[in-house]
């Protein structure tokens, strides 16, 4: 099987940002990015998107499923969510969306904070093979890809620097 | 492989029982994993399922109410099952031996020893003695260590200074007999502070410490020159009795930390205080809870700090 092309990034976050302008309303919804990758995403809609509320971001790893087998990793990030969650609209951003495992995580995570009036998802790339009931309500594209392949989405350096995306074979197991 | 019964062969803490013998780099991993905890106290639910199912059982044979409450409240953050024991109340007065004590908490399952012990070492000898899978953390052995101290100590002064590279830091007080002392002058060593101070009356801060790579002083004033961080330790009732203390008020005319000689310090200069703080021996009230003060910071860090070790302990 050869590897799919993808869209570019930018091209991507074009689409998300057509997507979801008629269904967000920038003074009410909140967005919040799921570290790494999704915290860049939600750092170019935030300002195409015209949000009003401070940008929030999510580290799972204090909620991940496979704390067990895989340990803490190296440097994991403080959540930060400088709104009231309570009551909130919120958008969740992540890069990839596959076996769902992230997005049950940053929910959990989400709800120690309060609990939300409503959370929507927006991704980059639905690349399928999901593990839970879990589906994106804005999405870049979707592709059907092998379990031996993953989606890496990277950034050139600093926050403005352009993000790329690219196939490649799988260096880890599929981690939440 | 290592000899040090704290580390796995490939270098992962497998228990804490000194700071002593742990390389920079577990170190900072500890203190960049607690980062995430801190948040953890900010919001409506402070729990996160890191230990959940796991058992931690606080071990104190030496009374400890506050330090036992903050391992306390670490764990229950974490989700783990805590049970607390006062063994002085219960086994040993029976004749048991400490470690046929450890031998029976391990057959209920225990995941994790926290031990306060007056004795120095005995840690370790739990910690020999545990079998595989089971993580031992020293919360005081007499005279020896306070690890956990140490670290949120160095978690507190990397929060507020950024670093450790350019600091001068002075400890003040009863350095001899304090374990919180011996940890925090050993991880802020390794952690790279180039220079570390003690102060103290001679019979408390003895010429000998130089060995330890610390510069020695008898005279307040002299030592809080130009420091980024003043330390004080708590000086201990007991040590007025022995005789190595005239009375406390001949201790603070000389000792006390008082806005006046803080002024010697410099001007963003930051205070920690491990507590109990006894006012007006080893600290003036205007200082404690003054604008340089980070006495309340270091106790919320502290649980932070102690989540981060139970999680290294608990999953790696």
């Amino acid at each position: 099987m050869t590897t799919p092309a993808l869209p570019s990034a930018e091209t991507l976050i074009d689409r998300l940002v057509e997507r979801m302008a008629s269904q967000v309303d920038a003074r009410r919804c909140a967005l919040v990015g799921i570290h790494s990758g999704g915290v860049w995403i939600a750092e170019r809609l935030h300002a195409r998107l015209g949000i009003a509320a401070p940008l929030g971001t999510i580290d799972v790893g204090l909620h991940r499923d496979d704390l067990d087998r895989s340990g803490l990793r190296q440097r994991m990030r403080a959540s930060m969510i400088p709104f009231e969650v309570a009551g909130a609209d919120i958008v969740l951003v992540d890069d990839v969306l596959y076996t769902g495992r992230t997005i049950r995580a940053a929910m959990n995570e989400l709800f120690d904070y309060g609990r939300p009036d409503r959370i929507r998802l927006a991704a980059l790339v639905d690349r399928g093979g999901r593990h839970l009931p879990i589906a994106a309500d804005f999405l870049g594209c979707g592709i059907e890809l092998e379990d031996r392949l993953e989606v890496v989405l990277e950034r050139g350096g600093e926050a403005s620097a352009p993000l790329s995306l690219r196939v490649s074979p799988r260096t880890s197991t599929p981690r939440p | 492989m290592t000899s040090n019964p704290q580390l796995d062969r490939h270098g992962a803490l497998r228990h804490l029982l000194s700071i002593e013998g742990l390389p920079r780099d577990v170190l900072t991993h500890i203190l960049d994993t607690a980062t995430p905890f801190v948040s953890v106290a900010e919001r409506e639910v402070k729990k996160v399922p890191v230990l959940r199912g796991k058992s931690v059982f606080n071990l104190f044979f030496e009374n400890s109410t506050r330090t036992r409450t903050t391992f306390e409240i670490a764990a229950k953050r974490l989700s783990a099952d805590v049970i607390n024991l006062n063994i002085n109340a219960s086994s040993t007065s029976k004749g048991e031996s400490l470690l046929d004590t450890i031998a029976n908490l391990s057959a209920m399952d225990a995941d994790m020893f926290v031990v306060r012990h007056a004795q120095s070492g005995a840690p370790f000898l739990i910690a020999r003695h545990v079998r595989e899978g089971i993580s031992v953390i020293n919360a005081g052995d007499g005279r020896h260590q306070h690890p956990t101290q140490g670290l949120l100590d160095a978690y507190t002064i990397r929060h507020y200074k950024g670093g450790f590279t350019d600091l001068t830091v002075a400890v003040v007080g009863d350095v001899l007999h304090s374990r919180v002392a011996r940890s925090q002058i050993h991880a802020l060593s390794t952690l790279g502070v180039p220079e570390i101070r003690v102060v103290g009356p001679k019979t408390l801060v003895p010429d000998s410490f130089s060995r330890m790579g610390v510069r020695v002083f008898q005279r307040m004033e002299e030592a809080l020159a130009g420091v980024d961080v003043v330390s004080m330790l708590r000086l201990q009732n007991e040590r007025m009795d022995g005789g190595l203390l005239p009375s406390a008020q001949e201790y603070f005319k000389t000792y006390g930390l008082t806005l006046e000689r803080l002024a010697r310090a410099k001007h963003d200069a930051i205070v920690l205080h491990p507590g109990p703080m006894n006012r007006g021996v080893e600290i003036e009230s205007g200082v404690a809870d003054g604008a340089q003060s980070v006495i309340l910071p270091q106790v919320s860090f502290g649980i932070a700090v102690r989540m981060a070790v139970m999680s290294i302990l608990a999953v790696g």
